[in-house]
């Protein structure tokens, strides 16, 4: 006979199994044929083709200019649209937190780019703002008297990067108003009749309270950008060049462009790693202020 | 509306900034709204056209040359069954990690969050072999599992932080006085957890609706979503800017105006417990 304490464990045993296993299937079997993948010759153009290949596939990708542009590109579009999000959302949340009329107007017009499905993002920003003769930032252009900037030509990634923190700088700012409701609003009037200037109230009792929140957006832009493709994808293929490539854009290019599968699975062994040693950094940075 | 505000100087500016500020970031969606009741020749006007006469014939065409609702219904399928499915896999373990945790439970936690950082383009290839093999490319139903398996670390977390404020004392009165797990779920735990549990859903209905890459690289013509019925404006279309953005709209339009009306529920949950 079981005690109700072991029933117990057993009952909760259960209640994790179909979460559990289902995401270790969803983990595992993909990413057991992608390692097999890796390292056998695999070209959707010679079926014929096949066989162990040892390290070779890794070389290739490895060996391909491509590569280091984009790993960089992969961490510079994370790192720039993180710090242009938190900054600019936080400055919003700041400056839209009391009550001002039209508030929750306000609100509405700014959380709504969030919702837009980034195939819309990129091709609204691609064709209506971006074209450099009927666009609206070439339209601007003209009117100061400056030659319009071809966005996507000469700024590709610049020009993702702003898609990105259009659709994301909304969710750090919701966040960060939900937040700053709860402040203590007794200690910041005090600290207002002591004397205390903007700065100081920012550094001493706003920004302590954002920690968390903070976090918690790092947290969520860092799982959504590090693989950011619909956008590259449509806007620029990643180029000119690899000048707009990032490792997700590579690696379907390498597989279903070049329809070498066996390079683009190696491409995809190195993105995992990427995405771990960038989530054991995260997980150190930031895990303390997620727990509580 | 004006009448009860304290009116000075400080006040009009932070309303000025406050509205050009938010107009500015929503200009684009405007734009996109506006251009979409334009002739296609009155999209392209340099500069910008604002008054015009609004025609429909946009919105007719799309629907005559692409069959728009069928994919709105496959959008709307994926969304909701992935969501529905979602919750009955994500509840049980949040409740299982805020209730009864174990010293692994952060461990597995994490490692959820950590299946989601993997790049989708990873396991592109094998998932796009599994469902060759198994007749399952251009399927609602292999879309459905993929949203449910995409949002399920996520959802688990937003549930753990919401279930982990409600203290742990009235579950175990309710067991005290005979109640099955069951009972306790339903008599106890969900209504204090409704806002939580309407949040994480909301969360996973828009996140699904706006997924587009499984649904550009695993469907086409049959299973595909809004997200790939836009994208096949995209390449052969152009410039046709007119049409582009009635499609657009169509897209985007649902989901922006649940957006509108849930968003105070889905920020509460999203926050993960971070805002009190």
């Amino acid at each position: 006979m079981s005690s109700p304490d072991q029933e117990s464990r057993l009952t909760q045993r259960l209640l994790l199994t179909p979460a559990v296993s289902t995401l270790l299937l969803w983990m595992i079997v993909p990413l057991v044929m992608t390692i097999y993948f890796s390292f056998i010759r695999y070209n959707l153009m010679q079926p014929d083709a096949s066989g162990f290949v040892g390290w070779s596939n890794y070389e290739f990708f490895i060996t391909n200019p491509a590569f280091g542009d984009a790993v960089f590109n992969t961490l510079l579009l994370l790192g720039s649209v993180v710090i242009i999000t938190v900054t600019f959302g936080l400055a919003l949340a700041l400056l839209i937190n009391d009550p001002f009329p039209g508030q929750g107007l306000v609100r509405v017009l700014l959380i709504s780019p969030f919702f837009i499905m980034p195939t819309v993002n990129a091709l609204l920003w691609k064709h209506m703002m971006m074209n450099p003769i009927y666009g609206v930032l070439a339209q601007i252009s003209v009117f100061f008297g400056t030659e319009p900037i071809n966005w996507l030509q000469d700024l590709p990634l610049f020009s993702v990067i702003i898609m990105l923190s259009w659709q994301w700088m909304p969710f750090a700012c919701l966040i960060f108003i939900t937040s700053l409701q709860s402040m203590d609003k007794e200690q910041l009037e005090a600290s207002s009749l002591d004397g205390a200037t903007f700065w100081q109230q920012f550094r001493y009792l706003y920004l302590p309270h954002l920690a968390r929140p903070m976090s918690v957006v790092i947290m969520i832009e860092v799982i959504f950008l590090l693989s950011v493709f619909a956008e590259i994808f449509i806007t620029t293929s990643g180029g000119p060049g690899t000048a707009s490539t990032n490792l997700a854009y590579l690696i379907f290019a390498e597989a279903l462009l070049n329809f070498d599968v066996g390079a683009a699975s190696a491409g995809a062994v190195f993105a995992i790693i990427l995405a771990n040693i960038v989530a054991i950094f995260l997980i150190r940075m930031i895990g303390k202020n997620l727990e509580n | 509306m004006f009448g009860s505000y304290e009116w000075n100087k400080k006040l009009v500016i932070r309303t000025v900034a406050s509205w050009a500020l938010a107009l500015l970031v929503f200009f684009p969606i405007l734009f996109m709204l506006v251009t979409s009741f334009k002739t296609e020749l009155q999209a392209i006007a340099v500069p910008s056209l604002w008054v015009f006469e609004p025609t429909l014939e946009n919105y007719t065409e799309v629907q005559d040359r692409s069959d728009y609702l069928h994919f709105a219904w496959n959008s709307i399928i994926t969304s909701v069954l992935s969501t529905i499915l979602g919750l009955l896999i994500a509840v049980p373990a949040a409740y299982s990690f805020a209730f009864a945790p174990t010293k692994r439970s952060k461990d597995i936690m994490m490692w959820m969050l950590s299946t989601k950082m993997m790049p989708a383009v990873g396991a592109l290839i094998p998932i796009y072999v599994i469902c060759q093999k198994l007749g399952l490319l251009d399927s609602v139903f292999a879309l459905t599992i993929i949203f449910t398996m995409i949002n399920l670390p996520i959802m688990v977390w937003m549930l753990y932080s919401n279930f982990k404020d409600i203290p742990r004392e009235i579950l175990e009165a309710a067991r005290m006085d005979g109640a099955t797990l069951w009972d306790e779920f339903r008599q106890v735990l969900l209504p204090l957890s409704m806002g939580g549990i309407a949040s994480t859903g909301l969360l996973c209905l828009v996140l699904s609706w706006n997924e587009a890459f499984w649904v550009l690289n695993l469907t086409s013509a049959n299973a595909g979503t809004l997200a790939s019925l836009v994208a096949s404006y995209s390449s052969p279309e152009g410039l046709f800017w007119a049409k582009l953005s009635a499609v657009s709209v169509l897209a985007i339009g649902p989901i922006v105006v649940f957006g509108w009306f849930s968003q105070k529920q889905l920020v509460q949950g999203l926050t993960f417990g971070a805002v009190k």
